[in-house]
């Protein structure tokens, strides 16, 4: 074989591994744009949960105790800096399984004008985030799969963007807003 | 919401999944959804409006058998069409593992992906092999459903991640407003599903027969579902062989029916189960389960609450279950009262909003990353603002058990029938 048509294959393989690595990198971005997504979609049901909870607890159909901790609680979990979110946003689970331990309060939620609508929307904000946060450390997963990878690893391929984290909490709704939750 | 769904088997082959998509899909129309659904289909058969011809599937060996798979340059143009023009809010796909259409869907999206994953059987291990060759398409799915926490535990086994269980839809209303036959009633003992497949189980059920009968003279069984008949009885004493009737092949109404009489349905199916629609099926028109311990079957009925469990492939006990069940009314009736609580949660009404509240979440994820960085972690006020909104969006969506009495009102279509087998 003559020197040029070696020339020719080198630079057919580099033209591969090109498209190749270009193809990955590609892969990366669109991981990353999906975790995004489902951080801001965990983020607005974090928000939507503490966000109706403040509303019971300042509307006074609530006992002032429960008021109180349900509202320090919720206050707490909307306000945490980023580091300290995961254990706030936990015991703002427990304050919510605390208050809505028996079907009584529920009940009693239910009874004042709107408040069926409150409970419908709570029941509909603590069965999502559960859901919201299973979807976002799916995404997370599988972009640090790919990352540790060598040619990953190698070429640099992530570029500066910052090693995605799997958001970690208690997210256990309160028993009697999830008669469902029994493993079906 | 407009809504594109995938479904990878042949639209007029029966099957679980074809099922689970035409209810999903008449569910969504029904909530006011636009609903489009690919699926492949022989030329000229004969589809519901919402269904999309995605051409012929080819058989091939696959996975240890034949299969009926969309594959090549023609599918792929056809789905990459459909998915262009279709505009779709969330395209939601079922099965996606299986070389199929909604495999070549994944390849063609750029919007917000759902998928459902139904198999979990051991069998599909070699399948699940191949999914590191997958793994660059299945990264586009955004939300994964297992259709229980059985098909969850094999997927992240197998592929890592994780997935929100959310079991397959029974129009509850349906089967339990059915009307009982007289002559199915009276000491019957009901088995649904395929006559010559051993993996349903009706071996057993026949081996355990002598014993039952031998206790409860009166018992018959009535068994619904294609295959050979006299074969099933071959192993039967000859004077015992019309303690058994075949009704063959049934529709959707005579299946209810069927279980709104028998006094005990029993599924001795051997495994390879994901979910176990039919037990739901049973529980919704009232009939006391019996039915291997599969750990399936076990989800299904409430660990052994909503129905009985046996030992699987055990005969001798399934015999003893049975007789004890034939013969305690009161054991009847308590199962029947926690089985008529138990389904609920698998009415459509319930399962159709949380798969909403799926689509929901992925495409409120995306449209607000989409809109920039900054209304992803929005003000305190923006954001109960926006909470306000898609939470009583989703009260309507969610409609509890109110909402779900007004759908068992509706007729239900019978345009097509279920045959069974």
């Amino acid at each position: 074989m003559t020197t040029f048509t070696w020339l020719i294959l080198a630079a057919a393989a580099l033209l591969l591994i090109a498209v190749y690595l270009s193809w990955t990198a590609g892969r990366l971005d669109r991981l990353h744009s999906r975790i995004d997504a489902a951080r801001a979609a965990l983020d607005a049901q974090l928000l939507r949960r503490a966000s109706v909870a403040q509303e019971l607890a300042t509307s006074g159909v609530l006992d002032p105790a429960a008021s109180m901790v349900l509202h320090q609680a919720a206050h707490r979990a909307r306000q945490a800096e980023e580091e300290e979110r995961e254990v706030a946003e936990s015991e703002f689970s427990q304050a919510l399984r605390a208050v809505f331990a028996d079907q009584a309060q529920v009940a009693a939620v239910r009874e004042v004008p709107g408040g069926e609508e409150t409970i419908e929307e709570l029941t509909a904000a603590v069965r999502r985030v559960p859901m919201a946060r299973r979807f976002h450390n799916d995404a997370v997963r599988a972009a640090r799969a790919l990352r540790r990878h060598r040619k990953v690893r190698l070429f640099r391929l992530a570029g500066h963007a910052v090693s995605p984290q799997a958001f970690e909490m208690d997210d256990e709704p309160p028993a009697v807003l999830d008669d469902r939750s029994n493993p079906a | 919401m407009r809504i594109g769904i995938v479904c990878p088997y042949s639209w007029d082959v029966p099957g679980g999944v074809q099922f689970h998509i035409r209810d999903l899909a008449e569910h969504l129309i029904r909530s006011g959804h636009e609903v489009s659904v690919l699926a492949p289909a022989e030329e000229g058969s004969l589809l519901p409006p919402y269904v999309v011809s995605a051409g012929r599937a080819v058989p091939v060996p696959y996975n240890g058998s034949v299969a009926r798979l969309n594959f090549g340059v023609l599918s792929a143009a056809r789905t990459r069409r459909w998915v262009n023009e279709g505009g779709f809010d969330v395209l939601h796909l079922h099965e996606p593992a299986a070389p199929s259409l909604a495999l070549l869907a994944c390849w063609a999206a750029s919007g917000p992906v759902v998928a459902t994953f139904h198999t979990s059987n051991p069998r599909s291990r070699a399948m699940m092999a191949a999914y590191p060759i997958l793994q660059a398409a299945l990264e586009k799915i955004s939300a994964r459903i297992a259709v229980s926490e059985y098909a969850r535990r094999t997927l992240v086994e197998h592929l890592g991640g994780d997935a929100v269980v959310i079991p397959n839809g029974v129009d509850v209303d349906f089967f339990a407003s059915a009307e009982p036959k007289s002559e199915w009633q009276g000491e019957t003992i009901g088995f649904v599903g395929r006559i010559d497949e051993s993996r349903k189980g009706l071996p057993v059920l026949m081996r355990a027969l002598p014993e039952i009968l031998r206790r409860r003279p009166g018992a018959r069984l009535l068994v619904a579902g294609r295959g050979d008949e006299r074969e099933a009885v071959a192993g039967l004493p000859e004077e015992l062989r019309d303690r058994v009737e075949f009704l063959g092949m049934v529709s959707d109404e005579d299946k209810a029916r069927l279980l709104r009489s028998v006094d005990v349905y029993v599924a001795p199916n051997l495994g390879g189960e994901s979910f176990g629609i039919i037990l739901v099926e049973a529980m919704s028109a009232g009939a006391p389960v019996l039915a291997s311990d599969l750990d399936a079957f076990a989800q299904v009925l409430d660990g052994g609450r909503a129905g009985e469990l046996f030992p699987n492939e055990d005969a001798d006990a399934l015999a003893e279950a049975c007789v004890r069940l034939l013969s305690d009314p009161e054991r009847r009736a308590e199962l029947r009262a926690h089985a008529s609580r138990h389904v609920r949660r698998f009415d459509w009404s319930t399962v159709g909003a949380d798969i909403l509240a799926v689509y929901e979440t992925v495409i409120e994820g995306a449209a607000r990353s989409a809109a920039g960085p900054d209304t992803g972690s929005a003000g305190p006020d923006e954001g109960s603002d926006a909470g306000s909104d898609a939470g009583s969006d989703s009260a309507v969506a969610g409609g509890t058990d109110s909402g779900a009495a007004a759908t068992g009102q509706r007729p239900r279509s019978t345009g097509w029938r279920r045959p069974w087998g």
